[in-house]
């Protein structure tokens, strides 16, 4: 599956900062965001709930993948 | 598919552990360790530089066991939840340069903003003007954030190379407890006298810091990051934290300890004085414009110093670079008297803040596209 943002490296707080952003250009749908940390995930998946998104993930070889839904 | 749910990631536990460390930090005041400092991270830092030798300010240097086991602590959270990743390479000497920085400014105000709640926590109202210039520093932050600021991506790396800055602390924290004298006018210095000289047993300091680095690597507590969250998107989940903290240190000072004592001075001394709130100055504006240069730093950094000795526990190698900063920050500032209201103090605040302006300026890159 194509990822629609790339935060793996990124520092805190680029990382929702293009979530959020990619979240506001779909405006619904399915967002998939790729993160390197559980923090980026927990952060991540805060901001897109504070939206209104659904957020699940699974790991892959060291790489977090985070689905977003609405 | 999971989803992303765990105690320490709601805001029932980043509050509790607010609590728990602004309870500890008065804790250890009462234990010994310097007013109104608990586990200030700036001053324990600077504390070491002195231990080791990197500065010759009499009054602080002792090998402080609180920041390795911070450290510590943190490794062992990060072993035991599968969450220590080796990684490096977003531009390291940028963050040695934002970690001098952000030690230079927040050494002008005279603690970092752990300190300037401990310091507000304890009745000393200058901390109102750190805390002030703090959310500047990272209003101005962000708004570089926002312009696309990026120091770019750190990269998985060696297994060893997440393993330097844990193994660093471990020898610290060795030395802090053997705390070995290797000659006349040889490391380890220790203070007799002044906030050096102040201190918790070890044993207590070592344990509480281990306990904080551990819950702290499970919230992500962050003091920069809950002021940042809330400037940039209204987002309370970690200031949540930080306020906890600052609650918890002041309920204990004031009703527990009877450490709160109330005003910009303590009144004056016997030589028609005014007596200084422990280890702080009156100048004003120096403690706002020092916390605007450490606030902006840490921002462009992605953390408070707490959060990056706890990063560097974790295996990041970028925020082990920045500790390194601290302490090199901290050693010039003592070397080069620009600490508190010395001599050299507004100069190396305006300094400062052209340099870490213009990194700002300079690091709006554009990411490489999503694949």
């Amino acid at each position: 599956m194509a990822a629609n943002v790339d935060a793996r490296g990124l520092s805190c707080p680029q990382p929702v900062i293009l979530t959020r952003q990619a979240l506001q250009q779909a405006g619904g749908g399915q967002v998939v965001v790729l993160v390197d940390t559980m923090t980026q995930v927990y952060n991540c998946s805060r901001a897109a709930e504070k939206l209104g998104w659904q957020a699940a993930y699974e790991e892959k070889e060291g790489i977090f993948e985070l689905t977003l839904r609405k | 598919m999971k989803t992303p749910k765990a105690f320490f990631a709601t805001l029932a536990g980043i509050i509790l552990v607010g609590l728990v460390i602004g309870a500890l930090a008065a804790t250890l005041q009462k234990q010994g360790n310097p007013a109104n400092m608990g586990i200030c991270v700036a001053c324990f830092t600077r504390d070491i530089a002195g231990a080791l030798g990197l500065h010759r300010a009499a009054v602080v240097q002792y090998l402080r066991p609180e920041i390795p086991a911070f450290c510590l602590g943190a490794f062992v959270a990060a072993l035991a939840f599968r969450e220590f990743r080796p990684r490096t390479g977003s531009a390291p000497i940028v963050r040695f340069v934002l970690g001098m920085f952000a030690m230079i400014g927040a050494l002008v105000f005279l603690g970092c903003p752990w300190r300037a709640m401990l310091r507000l926590a304890g009745g000393d109202w200058n901390a109102i003007l750190g805390l002030v210039g703090l959310i500047v520093g990272i209003a101005v932050g962000v708004q570089f954030l926002k312009m696309g600021f990026s120091l770019g991506r750190s990269h998985p790396t060696r297994t060893v190379a997440g393993l330097a800055m844990p193994f660093v602390m471990l020898a610290l924290l060795l030395l802090a407890i053997f705390y070995p004298h290797f000659g006349e006018n040889a490391a380890l210095f220790r203070s007799e006298k002044g906030p050096g000289a102040a201190a918790a047993p070890g044993l207590v300091s070592t344990i509480v810091a281990l306990v904080i680095g551990f819950l702290a690597q499970r919230t992500r507590f962050c003091t920069v990051g809950g002021l940042r969250d809330v400037i940039l998107m209204r987002d309370f989940h970690l200031l949540s934290g930080v306020i906890a903290f600052l609650v918890a240190a002041f309920v204990m000072n004031w009703l527990v300890y009877g450490q709160f004592k109330p005003g910009f001075t303590l009144g004056t001394g016997p030589d028609g004085k005014p007596l200084m709130q422990p280890a702080a100055h009156t100048v004003h504006w120096l403690n706002l414009l020092g916390m605007v240069l450490a606030g902006l730093s840490f921002t462009l950094a992605g953390g408070c110093p707490g959060r990056q000795v706890f990063l560097s526990g974790e295996g990041d190698g970028d925020a082990a670079i920045f500790v390194l900063g601290m302490l090199t920050g901290a050693a010039v500032s003592h070397n080069f008297l620009m600490v508190g209201n010395g001599p050299f103090a507004p100069h190396i605040v305006i300094i400062g803040l052209v340099v870490v302006i213009l990194i700002g300026i300079l690091g709006r890159e554009k990411l490489a596209p999503a694949r």
